[in-house]
C-alpha cells in the first residue's frame, strides 16, 4: 500500500479504480497527512494515489542514525491513515465557469460531436449539464484534471498533440476535462474557451481551483466571453 | 546594488533551490539543476546555501559590477576571466568595481553557477527567486537574462563583509581567497561517473534483454533535453504490456518510458504529474552528475537499492557541513 517513489518520495495507493469513493478517501488521506506537518516534506493527491515528498537529511537529523528515511517516513503515514476517522470530508468550494463553445475556440468540438453521434450543440448541453469535481491538478501550475464527465462525449486524446493551445482552452481527454491554465503544448481535444485566470503567481492561492472542488461548466456567447476577458485586463 | 547584463549568454536564469510545498497546485519546485553546486557557490560568497544565484548554461554571460561584489563560481567549468586573466571556480573571488565577468569555453560539464554576496535580489513569488520559464514567472520578469538586464543583489552577510575587508587591502581587479572547498566536492561531473538507478513502478514489465540494456548499454543525452528533462538515445526498450496507466505523481529523476522506447529523466523544470510507465528513478545524490551532462555526451546507469541510495545522499549531506565548517576554521585561522 506504501510503496517507494526514488529516493525522496513515497506513494500511498487509496483506491484502484478512478471513482467518487476513491476521490474522498484521497481527499482525506491527504487532507490527514497534511495536519502531521511532517518538516520537508510535501502532500499531493493522484487520482488513486497520494504522493508524499521528503527529504532524507532532514528525516534522519530527527531519527535514529541506522534508520532508512523511507521507513521512517512510512511508518509515520502508515499510523496516520490507520487513525483517519470515519466521517465524511469536508468537500471544497462552488465554481461556475463560462465557457465560448465551438468556433475558433473550439476546433475539435465537430470531431467530439461526430465520434458521439450527437450534434455540436449536443455536445455543449451535455457537457455544460453535469457536476464535476476536481481530482487533482497536475501537468501545468493550475491545470485541474476533472472527473464527472458525461460518457457520451468523452474523447481520446488528439494522436498528435499541439504545439501550442492557449491559455483558458476547454478540452476532453478520454474521461476527463479541464481547462489549459496557461498557453502551452497538449494534445486534449478542444471544445472551448473560458475569459478566467486559472493561474496567477501573485495571487493568493495562486490557482482558482483546488482539488475537491465543486464546478460547473456555463455556455456564453463571444460577445460576453470578450466583455468577461475586458474585464479582467 | 546592481550588475549589468552586456550579454546574456546562452540560456542564464536566476535560480534558487526552488519552489516547495506548491506541487498540489500542479507547480513544480523548478530551481537549479545542479542545486549541490548553487549551494557549494552560495556558501562560498557568505550567502544562505538557498539564496538565488545565476544558472549559466555552456556560454555563459559577461556582467559589469558597477561597485565591488565578493563572488564564487562553481558547477561547469565555463573559463571565467576578469580583465582577460583567469579566475579560480570553487573559491570567493573580490571583483573590484568597473571590471567584467566573462567566460569562455565550456571545457566540462554543463550548468555554471555564480553566487554574489547578498544574492541576486530579484522579487520572491511564491516563496521563492527561481525562474519558471514554462509559465513565465519567477527570476527576471519569467524569463532568462537579456542584455541591458540590471540585477539587483541583497546585503551580503557579516562573514561576507569580513572576507571583502580582507581581500579589498590588495590592488588588483580581482582577489581570491585562499580557502575552498575540494575539487571533488565542487565539480561532479567526471567522464567516467556512473549514475545511480532506483527501479520504478513497471521496472518488472521490461522485457528481460530490455532489461538488462538499460545497465548494459551507453545511453546518449538527445538535443530535444532541456530543463524540464533529458530524453535519451540508446536502444529501444520495449515493455511488456502495462495496465491501463492513469496519470500518477513523479519527481527529480523519474525515469518515464513513451511508446517509442527511448527513455525520459525528469529534471528540475518538470510537471508534476505523469501518464507514462516509469522504469527507474536516478539517485538524488547523482542529480547534480545528471545535471552536468550536455546533449551528445553519454550516460552508463548502475542499478543501486534504496538503503544505499538514501545513505550516499545522507552521507553527502553530512559532508558538506563537515566542509562548510572547515572552510569557515580556514578562512579565521589568520
Amino acid at each position: 500500500m506504501i510503496a517507494p517513489l526514488g529516493d525522496t518520495a513515497l506513494v500511498v495507493r487509496v483506491g484502484a479504480t478512478i471513482d467518487e469513493s476513491t476521490r474522498r478517501q484521497v481527499l482525506a488521506v491527504v487532507r490527514a497527512l497534511a495536519a502531521l506537518r511532517l518538516p520537508g516534506t510535501e502532500v499531493v493527491p493522484g487520482f488513486t494515489t497520494v504522493t508524499v515528498h521528503y527529504d532524507p537529511a532532514i528525516v534522519l537529523h530527527d531519527a535514529q542514525d541506522a534508520a532508512m528515511p523511507f521507513d521512517v517516513v512510512a511508518a509515520q503515514v502508515a499510523a496516520a491513515i490507520a487513525a483517519l476517522p470515519d466521517a465524511d470530508v469536508n468537500d471544497g468550494n462552488d465554481f461556475e465557469i463560462p465557457v465560448c463553445y465551438g468556433g475558433e475556440f473550439g476546433p475539435d468540438l465537430d470531431h467530439v460531436a461526430s465520434r458521439a453521434r450527437l450534434s455540436a450543440q449536443e455536445v455543449v448541453e451535455r457537457h455544460g449539464a453535469n457536476d464535476y469535481r476536481v481530482c487533482l491538478l497536475g501537468f501545468l501550475p493550475g491545470f485541474a484534471y476533472l472527473g464527472g464527465l458525461d460518457p457520451a462525449i468523452a474523447t481520446p486524446r488528439r494522436d498528435s498533440p499541439r504545439t501550442a493551445v492557449a491559455a483558458g482552452s476547454v478540452g476532453i481527454a478520454g474521461m476527463q476535462t479541464g481547462v489549459y491554465p496557461l498557453d502551452s503544448p497538449g494534445g486534449w481535444q478542444l471544445i472551448g474557451r473560458s475569459p478566467l485566470e486559472f493561474f496567477d503567481p501573485l495571487r493568493t492561492p495562486p490557482t482558482l481551483l483546488a482539488a475537491g472542488d465543486r464546478v460547473r461548466f456555463r455556455a456564453i456567447d463571444r460577445a460576453e466571453f470578450d466583455r468577461l476577458c475586458a474585464r479582467r485586463a | 546594488m546592481t550588475i549589468r547584463v552586456l550579454r546574456p549568454g546562452l540560456l542564464t536564469t536566476v535560480q534558487d533551490t526552488g519552489r516547495a510545498g506548491l506541487q498540489s497546485c500542479g507547480i513544480g519546485p523548478g530551481g537549479a539543476m545542479d542545486s549541490l553546486a548553487l549551494r557549494l557557490a552560495n556558501i562560498l560568497a557568505g550567502n544562505a546555501s538557498d539564496a538565488a544565484g545565476l544558472e549559466l548554461t555552456l556560454t555563459g554571460p559577461v556582467l559589469q559590477f558597477d561597485t565591488d561584489a565578493l563572488i564564487a563560481i562553481t558547477g561547469a567549468a565555463l573559463s571565467p576571466t576578469i580583465s582577460g586573466e583567469t579566475i579560480p571556480a570553487g573559491r570567493a573571488v573580490l571583483v573590484r568595481a568597473g571590471n567584467d565577468l566573462a567566460f569562455g569555453a565550456c571545457t566540462s560539464g554543463c550548468r555554471g553557477y555564480l553566487a554574489v554576496a547578498g544574492g541576486f535580489d530579484v522579487p520572491v513569488i511564491l516563496g521563492s527567486r527561481a525562474t519558471n520559464l514554462g509559465a513565465h514567472f519567477g527570476g527576471v520578469h519569467g524569463r532568462a537574462l537579456c542584455t541591458g538586464d540590471e540585477l539587483p543583489v541583497g546585503a551580503p552577510s557579516d562573514d561576507a563583509e569580513r572576507l571583502v575587508r580582507r581581500l579589498a587591502a590588495a590592488s588588483r581587479p580581482w582577489v581570491a581567497d585562499h580557502a575552498g572547498f575540494s575539487r571533488e566536492l565542487v565539480s561532479r561531473h567526471g567522464p567516467d561517473g556512473f549514475v545511480r538507478l532506483l527501479p520504478g513502478a513497471q521496472s518488472d514489465h521490461l522485457s528481460v534483454p530490455s532489461g538488462r540494456a538499460l545497465f548494459e548499454s551507453s545511453f546518449r543525452v538527445s538535443t530535444k533535453s532541456d530543463r524540464m528533462g533529458y530524453r535519451l538515445e540508446g536502444p529501444p526498450l520495449t515493455l511488456a504490456p502495462v495496465v491501463e496507466m492513469t496519470s500518477e505523481a513523479v519527481t527529480w529523476g523519474t525515469m518515464q518510458l513513451p511508446p517509442d522506447g527511448q527513455p525520459i529523466i525528469l529534471l528540475a523544470d518538470r510537471q508534476t504529474t505523469g501518464g507514462y510507465p516509469v522504469i527507474g528513478h536516478v539517485a538524488t545524490v547523482d542529480l547534480p552528475l545528471l545535471a552536468q551532462r550536455k546533449p551528445g555526451d553519454a550516460i552508463r546507469f548502475v542499478s543501486t537499492t534504496l538503503a544505499s541510495a538514501q545513505r550516499a545522499l545522507v552521507d553527502r549531506e553530512r559532508a558538506i557541513v563537515t566542509a562548510t565548517r572547515a572552510l569557515h576554521a580556514q578562512r579565521t585561522s589568520e
